[in-house]
């Protein structure tokens, strides 16, 4: 049987380990793992845009299937997802500024943008949770031990119901970089954690949101298990000055694409491209 | 259907503290404890190394028992009766999931199962599965997505009725035993 102490597995922030990888190391296994699925991807593969099998991000060793998932054809109950209204969340629940007594610090933020399919139709009435740290990359969260301090006056934790043209509008704080036990100097870029409902069960996915000229990106070993540039890009929010407020908060921009599903994909036939 | 237009937004990990920013009230009572037709749907989720992982989330969507698929609201704000088939479980130190639900029924000659989902920390993207139902074994036999599963695959997808009616069923990211998951 397995030890005990293990199945209360710490997250990353309370994991250490002797033989940390330098963080040289860990920027050349990414840079390798990408040229590899390039070679491999015009060599003709299909491949996802996230990678299961992902080193760098050393939790996933042993979390990732070694197996290709099964092609299948979605069943009614996939093709439908759960039904949200707008009375489903309260308007107070997308600002993430007025949940406590006080203004929380940092620099005030606001995201917003539109659920879209991937044929660019809005999707209304979805749910969008959201989570992040505060201003100075702390999570309230018990097993968040970074020394950085906790906000009396930020939880980061916010939700919102798509309207009628898809849209959502988050107001918040501009979370911080945080560090983490993955190798020798992790740092997390900035980033705000997005679990996101399409129209169907099969669209459902859960995503971060990245603000633009983050000089971690390239080091972290998360953003960078999306394998292609064009990928990654989408998760990077666009500065928008028409969105930033005069006197109150700076304007983000970012759009969400749910895929498919697609269900008449099928293997192409002999001859067929 | 015309071609797509736009690249879709990649999946990333849940991450280590999404707890506080996905937890609801009720969110695992898909129907309210103990009511007519109610029962456990519940398992572990396990790594490469058979441990039990802490820190995951599993979502299930069903039909309800005679078949059809609710498009009713309420998921997120339980009234504690309108049937809504969607929940969401957080696995616990021992890295145990469970759901009040009830049985899905299927359209004539279907296998029935919950449409399943899971993230956890350390899985860089969701991963979709099923969870059939193990009693009509017809229509588990005639399913296009069973049959084409070796046996040992096809047993990760199909729980265990429990005596007293309840259903249990294990999940395994990797490993011996590995869950078959699914692409669209």
């Amino acid at each position: 049987m397995t030890d005990p102490q293990p199945t209360a597995a710490a997250p990353e922030s309370l994991l250490a380990s002797a033989d940390f990888p330098p963080q040289s190391q860990i920027t050349r296994e990414i840079q390798d793992i990408h040229t590899e699925y390039a070679r491999r991807e015009a060599a003709g593969e299909k491949l996802p845009a996230t990678i299961y099998d992902f080193p760098p991000y050393r939790s996933s060793l042993l979390r990732h299937p070694t197996k290709n998932p099964r092609l299948v054809d979605p069943e009614t109950i996939e093709l439908y997802s759960p039904a949200y209204g707008q009375r489903d969340v309260a308007a107070i629940e997308s600002d993430l500024t007025l949940q406590h007594a006080g203004e929380p610090l940092g620099e005030r933020i606001t995201v917003r943008g539109r659920l879209l399919d991937s044929w660019g139709r809005p999707i209304p009435n979805q749910l969008i949770e959201i989570w992040q740290a505060n201003s100075s990359g702390r999570y309230i969260h018990q097993r968040d031990q970074h020394p950085a301090p906790l906000d009396p006056n930020f939880t980061g934790a916010g939700r919102a119901i798509t309207n009628d043209n898809g849209e959502y509008l988050f107001t918040t704080i501009k979370p911080g970089a945080y560090p983490w036990k993955n190798h020798i100097n992790a740092w997390r870029p900035a980033h705000i954690h997005f679990s996101v409902f399409g129209n169907g069960f099969t669209q459902r996915i859960v995503t971060q949101m990245y603000f633009p000229g983050d000089p971690l990106f390239a080091l972290d070993p998360i953003y960078n298990s999306i394998h292609r540039q064009k990928d990654r890009d989408r998760l990077i929010s666009t500065y928008d000055h028409d969105l930033t407020v005069p006197e109150f908060s700076m304007g983000y921009r970012w759009d969400i694409v749910v895929d498919g599903p697609d269900a008449t994909w099928h293997e192409p036939e002999e001859g067929e491209h | 259907m015309p071609e797509k237009t736009l690249d879709p937004t990649p999946g990333q990990t849940v991450g280590p503290f999404f707890a506080y920013g996905t937890i609801y009230p009720k969110m695992h009572e898909v129907v309210h404890p103990y009511s007519p037709g109610a029962i456990v749907l519940g398992g572990t989720v396990y790594d490469g190394n058979g441990a039990p992982i802490p820190d995951s989330m599993v979502e299930i969507f069903g039909a309800d028992s005679d078949g059809t698929v609710s498009r009713a609201r309420g998921a997120f704000r339980r009234d504690d009766h309108t049937f809504t088939g969607f929940g969401r479980s957080f696995t616990t130190d021992e890295g145990h999931y469970e759901f009040w639900t009830r049985n899905p029924g299927a359209e004539a000659g279907k296998a029935p199962f919950f449409a399943a989902i899971v993230f956890a920390r350390g899985l860089p993207n969701k991963l979709h599965t099923r969870i059939y139902l193990p009693d009509d074994e017809a229509a588990l036999a005639a399913d296009p997505l069973l049959s084409s599963l070796d046996p040992a695959e096809r047993a990760t997808l199909i729980a265990t009725r429990l005596p007293d009616g309840s259903l249990q069923h294990d999940i395994h990211l990797q490993g011996e035993g590995e869950t078959v998951f699914l692409t669209f």
